[in-house]
């Protein structure tokens, strides 16, 4: 742990353990035949109750294998949770048992993926999918769990439920599907929602239904909810805050308006100016150059200089701790200042 | 799905009709003398030659000799009387005879790859790179390199002749105990198979993605292995077993001769070396029908496990 004096970020007005959720300093590893990956370098991030936290970052940042870390469903090994600590409510779900994490599950964390076609069980009916949770964890009769099953398709307005409780998945469109993972994901009532990509399989009017829907659920049922994703374009109307991650750390945490309005990190200013603009035309679309880094072989310093406009030699040598800019904003940037200052002209 | 079962029906008509013909080519159109063939070693007399040309319709030559000839056997066929072996006994009175032993032999194999090569394979599924899985891949493959023609008189001589443990032969009208070492032997190749396709099934199914959702419902290990993952990895190992069943409802040549066991096998065989044409072809006709059948339940069932399976 080369940056073991990174605190969790101080920015919350919630006294010390008031998260209802909390991921402390978390590293987590794949050993694989070529080696160990360090997929998890110190996240740090928390959920407080009703609110919707935005993980955003590129492919192999880290932002589904944290997610995954929460609900205890990584393939261990290869993976390994080397240290860290994830408070539900104040416990701390590490030390528990496995036992004492199935019961969290579902019931009180419960998770969407992106595939929903791969993500159900293909030869089982749907509403035999979203019942079984029910039956087993809650010890429903048939008749019951299959009366709440319709409910719950009702609720993320899948039409004509009722007659579709022994479709397969591959019957439904991939806008239905998402529909059905959801149901299956609220059908305990959890606290906490993690969204992993919701809408990156779907077309693009789908994605804005799917959205609104976990939108709306979130605020109905009051949820929190993790919205992990890559696009920037669909956190925006829904999030409150944004934790943008890069080679398995966060490197910038804002409240979304703040973010937009004046990134302070270089990596989150090159993720919003790689977005195509509809009023400024003629002009080629700007990129982040170079590749994500090789979790094998992650940079020194900040992993972010080889691709870094702002790039100095403090940057190879000195691992960037979190600045806090005010307004509970940090950012793991030497330089975070003088780009949020960049942005915001 | 009952339109696809009445297509395939009227496709098994004609694979009928084709395999039939190959068979009856095969065996009499090549033939020299077919009445001299009949009377083996023994002088055929003028008398009894003229009687056997007429009752074969043997005056008629050239392919349209044969085609009246085979004809003339499948409109008897088709009325369930398979003909007479060059013994004088009723084709289908040696079936009858045969079957039973086959089909008790065949049961026997099924119920050794079943209970052990799908139960081991799920547990080496499960225990990817273990001991176990490592052990059974040896097995399996030292099974799989071993011949028939090898395993089965080496099983015979260890087993049944050396430590006594199983009777050596069958016999005439074999017992299930007789039978049980030919059983094991038989099944040991698809045992081998079984083993292995369950083995990667589940393997691959419990990387599936649905098996990361089901594990985030908060469901026991217990269930998501043994409902979950079980009812998707048992598809390819079923409809394999569904087609393996028809194989060894066909007989086993090398295992009921080297066991000495008068099943569909064995009268194949001895039909072949004694050069008894109506024996073959009668017996490979029904062998067809067994096959078509087979297959036919197999594509019906596949449907039936995977509901993503539309044969429309």
């Amino acid at each position: 742990m080369s940056h073991s004096a990174v605190k969790p970020t101080p920015a919350s007005p919630t006294p010390e353990g008031g998260h209802l959720l909390e991921v402390r300093d978390l590293h987590v590893e794949f050993r694989t035949g070529e080696g160990v990956a360090r997929v998890i370098n110190g996240v740090s991030y928390h959920l407080d109750a009703g609110e919707t936290l935005a993980v955003l970052g590129e492919s192999g940042s880290g932002k589904s294998v944290t997610a995954q870390a929460i609900m205890g469903i990584l393939d261990t090994p290869p993976a390994n949770v080397r240290s860290g600590q994830i408070l539900y409510r104040g416990r701390d779900l590490l030390g528990q048992s496995e036992e004492q994490r199935r019961q969290v599950r579902g019931k009180e964390i419960a998770m969407i993926f992106q595939d929903a076609l791969s993500a159900l069980n293909p030869v089982f009916p749907v509403g035999w999918q979203i019942g079984e949770t029910l039956r087993h964890r809650e010890g429903m009769s048939r008749g019951d769990a299959r009366a709440r099953t319709v409910e719950l398709m009702d609720l993320v307005r899948i039409p004509a439920a009722a007659s579709r409780l022994g479709d397969y998945p591959h019957q439904f469109s991939g806008g239905m599907r998402q529909r059905v993972m959801i149901a299956m994901a609220l059908a305990l009532n959890p606290k906490v929602l993690i969204a992993d990509e919701p809408t990156t399989a779907l077309d693009v009017t789908v994605q804005a239904q799917i959205m609104d829907l976990l939108a709306d659920l979130r605020r109905d049922l009051d949820m929190a909810m993790i919205l992990i994703t890559h696009d920037l374009g669909v956190v925006a109307g829904v999030a409150d805050r944004i934790a943008v991650m890069y080679a398995g750390r966060i490197v910038e945490h804002a409240d979304v308006h703040s973010l937009y309005r004046a990134p302070a990190h270089p990596y989150t200013k090159g993720l919003l100016e790689s977005i195509p603009r509809l009023d400024v035309r003629g002009q080629a679309l700007s990129t982040i150059r170079g590749l994500p880094p090789n979790l094998m072989r992650i940079p020194s310093g900040c992993p972010f200089h080889p691709r870094c406009p702002y790039v100095q030699q403090v940057c190879v040598d000195v691992v960037p701790h979190d600045l806090v800019l005010g307004d509970g904003r940090t950012s793991a940037c030497h330089f975070a200042q003088e780009v949020c200052d960049d942005s915001a002209r | 799905m009952l339109r696809f079962i009445l297509r395939r029906l009227l496709q098994m008509v004609l694979a009928f009709f084709g395999t039939t013909l190959i068979v009856y080519a095969l065996m009499f159109a090549g033939q020299g003398d077919p009445i001299q063939a009949l009377a083996g070693e023994r002088p055929v007399t003028a008398a009894q030659r003229a009687y056997l040309t007429e009752k074969y319709h043997l005056d008629a030559t050239g392919v349209g000799g044969f085609f009246y000839r085979y004809f003339d056997y499948l409109k008897n066929l088709l009325q369930g009387d398979l003909g007479q072996s060059l013994t004088g006994r009723q084709i289908g009175d040696i079936l009858a005879a045969a079957w039973p032993v086959t089909v008790k032999l065949a049961l026997i194999a099924m119920a050794v790859t079943i209970v052990i090569g799908v139960t081991a394979g799920v547990i080496a599924g499960i225990r990817r790179g273990s001991i176990f899985d490592n052990a059974t891949l040896v097995l399996t493959l030292l099974v799989l390199g071993i011949p028939t023609i090898v395993l089965a008189p080496l099983a015979q001589y260890l087993l049944g002749v050396k430590w006594q443990l199983f009777p050596p032969t069958a016999g005439a009208n074999p017992d299930l105990y007789a039978l049980l070492l030919p059983g094991i032997v038989l099944g040991s190749l698809s045992l081998a198979t079984a083993l292995r396709l369950t083995r990667t099934s589940v393997a691959e199914n419990l990387r599936a993605d649905y098996v990361r959702t089901a594990r985030s419902k908060g469901l026991v290990k217990r269930r998501i292995v043994g409902v979950h993952v079980l009812r998707n990895s048992l598809i390819p190992v079923i409809t394999f077993l569904g087609v393996e069943m028809g194989n060894l409802m066909s007989g086993a040549i090398i295992t009921e001769g080297v066991f000495n066991i008068p099943g569909i096998g064995f009268n194949l065989f001895r039909g072949i070396r004694t050069e008894d044409g109506p024996l073959v072809v009668g017996i490979v006709s029904v062998l067809v029908v067994v096959y078509l059948v087979s297959n036919l339940v197999v594509d019906v069932l596949y449907a039936v496990l995977d509901p993503r399976i539309r044969y429309e």
